[in-house]
Formats: structure tokens, sequence, C-alpha cells
């Protein structure tokens, strides 16, 4: 099975994810968040006690079911590698930058789309800086920028993350061990069974179509090639036709209880970083995801720099806030950027610079 | 016959690298990846460059022939 190879394979991958997405948050995932990998990161991370942000804490089944169905379509298809090896703590640091961007912004690539098709414009006004990171980061690949090679190694290791997003999961299912919010966005979820059927059909097709929201944009500006800019399409306007239908468009900035703020230049540097650091790591969020679930031990290291980058943004007070309504005063409570979110991000995205311009290609 | 080692590099440095080579020789190209969708990427960029193709698996990966 083969869904790479054609636009429409491609659109009908984006259209099955989009109809996940919306499946889960019709029963029960928060406003506009749908399936953010950032934001699920975040709370599996507050789950495990990485950080005490008691709104973000519950072991999200959908990032246990994306990796667990591109592990299990690429076993089953024969596109299981275990490599490791292409500068690993470079990555780890890239995926700290990219969950720091994304919780400036509130929101990973794919949650920016979701956010775009509910009329969420603070995510298009992001959209510029994701361009521009994506832009950015397509340069110094044409300056010679890389990482340099991963190698086939034992084949176990490849199968250590899986392996703990089963732990993880069978924790959650059977003890009383992990965190999980009572109130805020983390205690907002569809049933467990359906987030894991919905993370692993995702995985599964993620992992098929080589869905990638960093990628689609790179292989436009560097390629003129359409090809995962469709996925992405596709899954856009799945939600935007469901987000129309359910009531939950609404046109606007400063929209209340969709966790999101309008502070403008914050949220295209968010986005800039996250765009720049994805196309230096090689992927978006759920693609680091998707490669790490079928073998690459280096995108497990991206996911563990992530892991790491929620709980630093938590445990010192970089994320952003989403505007919300004072429910005592009625009065609208804008959504701000926290001074030291502003600094990190600034500092993210000069170490963005330093790794793209520091790490050549080796000369063929 | 021109080889391109772009094996164990990340996406989408194999395509670079491939459409670097296609455009520097006429001569047939041989592309090393180790990831089957780098596979399929540069096989489709072949074709869709008019260049006939031919892929193997090799030991820790495939070789794409590209005439």
């Amino acid at each position: 099975m083969n869904l790479s190879d054609s636009k429409k394979k491609l659109a009908i991958a984006g259209v099955v994810c989009g109809l996940v997405a919306a499946c889960l948050a019709y029963f029960g995932n928060p406003a506009n968040m749908a399936f953010c990998i950032a934001c699920f990161i975040r709370d599996t991370a507050g789950a495990l006690g990485m950080h005490q942000a008691e709104a973000v804490q519950y072991a999200r089944p959908e990032i246990i079911g994306l990796v667990l169905g591109a592990f299990i379509i690429s076993a089953a298809t024969k596109e299981y590698r275990s490599t490791a090896g292409s500068s690993p703590m470079i990555r780890f640091i890239l995926g700290m930058v990219i969950m720091i961007g994304s919780l400036v912004f509130l929101g990973c690539p794919l949650r920016m789309v979701i956010r775009m098709s509910a009329g969420d414009l603070n995510a298009w006004v992001a959209l510029i800086g994701f361009v521009l990171g994506v832009g950015t980061g397509v340069f110094a690949l044409k300056k010679g920028f890389s990482l340099g090679r991963a190698h086939i190694t034992n084949k176990m290791s490849g199968a250590v993350l899986p392996a703990l997003m089963l732990g993880v999961l069978i924790l959650e299912a059977v003890t009383t061990l992990l965190k999980a919010s009572e109130a805020g966005p983390g205690s907002m979820h569809a049933p467990l069974i359906m987030s894991l059927i919905g993370g692993l059909i995702f995985g599964a097709m993620a992992q098929k179509s080589r869905m990638c929201f960093a990628g689609g944009i790179r292989d436009v500006i560097l390629m003129k090639n359409f090809d995962l800019l469709t996925v992405i399409g596709s899954l856009f306007v799945v939600m935007l036709i469901f987000n129309i239908a359910t009531g939950r468009f609404v046109l606007g900035f400063n929209t209340p209880g969709i966790i999101a703020h309008s502070e403008h230049l914050w949220n295209i540097l968010g986005m800039y970083a996250v765009g720049f650091a994805a196309v230096l790591a090689g992927g978006c969020p759920l693609r680091q995801l998707i490669l790490a679930g079928q073998g690459s031990s280096d995108s497990a290291v991206t996911v563990l720099g992530m892991f790491a980058g929620a709980a630093a943004c938590h445990n010192f007070g970089l994320a952003a806030s989403g505007t919300a309504v004072n429910p005592e005063t009625k009065e609208l409570v804008a959504g701000a950027v926290p001074f030291y979110g502003k600094v990190a991000l600034i500092i993210c995205i000069a170490v963005c610079f330093l790794i793209a311009f520091t790490n050549k290609r080796e000369k063929a | 016959m021109k080889e391109v080692d772009a094996r164990g590099l990340s996406c989408p440095e194999p395509l670079m690298l491939t459409a670097e080579a296609l455009k520097k020789f006429k001569e047939p190209v041989k592309v090393l990846v180790t990831e089957p969708h780098q596979k399929m990427n540069v096989e489709k960029y072949a074709r869709d460059h008019g260049r006939k193709v031919a892929s193997s698996e090799t030991e820790d990966g495939f070789a794409v022939m590209i005439e």
C-alpha cells in the first residue's frame, strides 16, 4: 500500500485524517485543538509529572496511537528501519525549539491548520511566520546544511519509543499512577479507546502518505512540488466543513475559549521557530512521531526533546495563555506571551541560525 | 556511472542531491538511499524529469538506477 504516489491518494489520506480529528473534537477533545501534537505531548509530559501545570495533564492516547500506528504499519509493510546517529543531541535541541515555539503560538503546525479551519485569524497570521521559518530552513539546506548520516542499528533500538508508548498506555489504562487534569484543557478528551483508535489510524495514514506540515511547504519552495501540500489542503477542507456544520466556525481574533492569543508578532515568531527547526530536523512534530514509530532513533530523540521543551515551558512559565472570559466579572481577558517566553523564543531562533549555518554536508 | 550516496541522510537531502546530479550529468546516475520513502521520492522525481528508473534492494537500503 502506497498513499504517496498520486495526489488523489494523498488527498484521501488527508480526508481520513481530517475525519479522525473532527470525530475526536466532536467526542470531547478541546475546542479547535482536536488533534494537536504539541499540546498533546505537553499534556502527556504533564501526566508523567514532568511539569506541574494542573490544567494540562493527561496521557493523550492520540500520541501513543500515532507512534504505535506508524510502528505497526511500517513493520507490516516492511518499511521499518532501525536507524540512528544523525546528530542526535542537535535534534534534541531542535525538538525543544519546536515545542517552545509551538507553546508560544499555542499549537503545532497541525493545530495551526485546524485553527485556521475554525476561523481563528491568529492562526492565519502565524502561517506567515511558519512559511518564513520553512523558507529560512530551505535557504540553509541550499547552502549545504546537513545533520549528517544515520546508520542502520540494532533492530531493538528503533522499537524503544513505541515500547515506551505502549508502557504509558498500560499505565494509563490499568493504574492511577499518571496525573490527569480535573479541569482545563487536559480534562477535555474523547474516550480513551476512541482516541487510541483515532491515533492508530492517523499514524498509519500519516506513515503511508508521508504527511508533513513543514515538508508540504518546504517541497513547494524547494522543488515546486505540491504533493505533500495536497494532504494538508484536504485535511483543512474536511475540518472547515466540520466546523461550519457544527457551528464551531468563528471568524475573528479575540475569540474566547479557543486557547489562542492575539499577540501577532509572537504568533509569527513562534511559528517561525517551529518552521525553521522542523525543516532542520527533517519534519514537523507529527512527522517526527511517525519517523520515530518507523524506527528512527534520531526522531525519537527529537520527540524526547519535545517532551523536555514542554516541561521547560510549564516549569519556567514560557507558554502563552489563551484569551478567556473571567467567570466572575465576565470580562474578556486577553491571552498573552509571558516575558520569559519571549526571551526563550528569541534564544531558540538564534540557536536555529547557529545550527543551520554551522552544520554542513560532507563533500561527496 | 555517477553515484550519489544519500544513505542515512534526512529528507529532502536525497532528493536535492539527486536533482543536482541529474542537472549536472546526462549519463546514468545511481542513487543509494536507506528509507523506502526516499527511494519512492527519488524514483518519482526522475520519472517526472523524463528519465528511466530501475530500483533494487541493497544490504542497507536501495539502489535507484536512473538512465
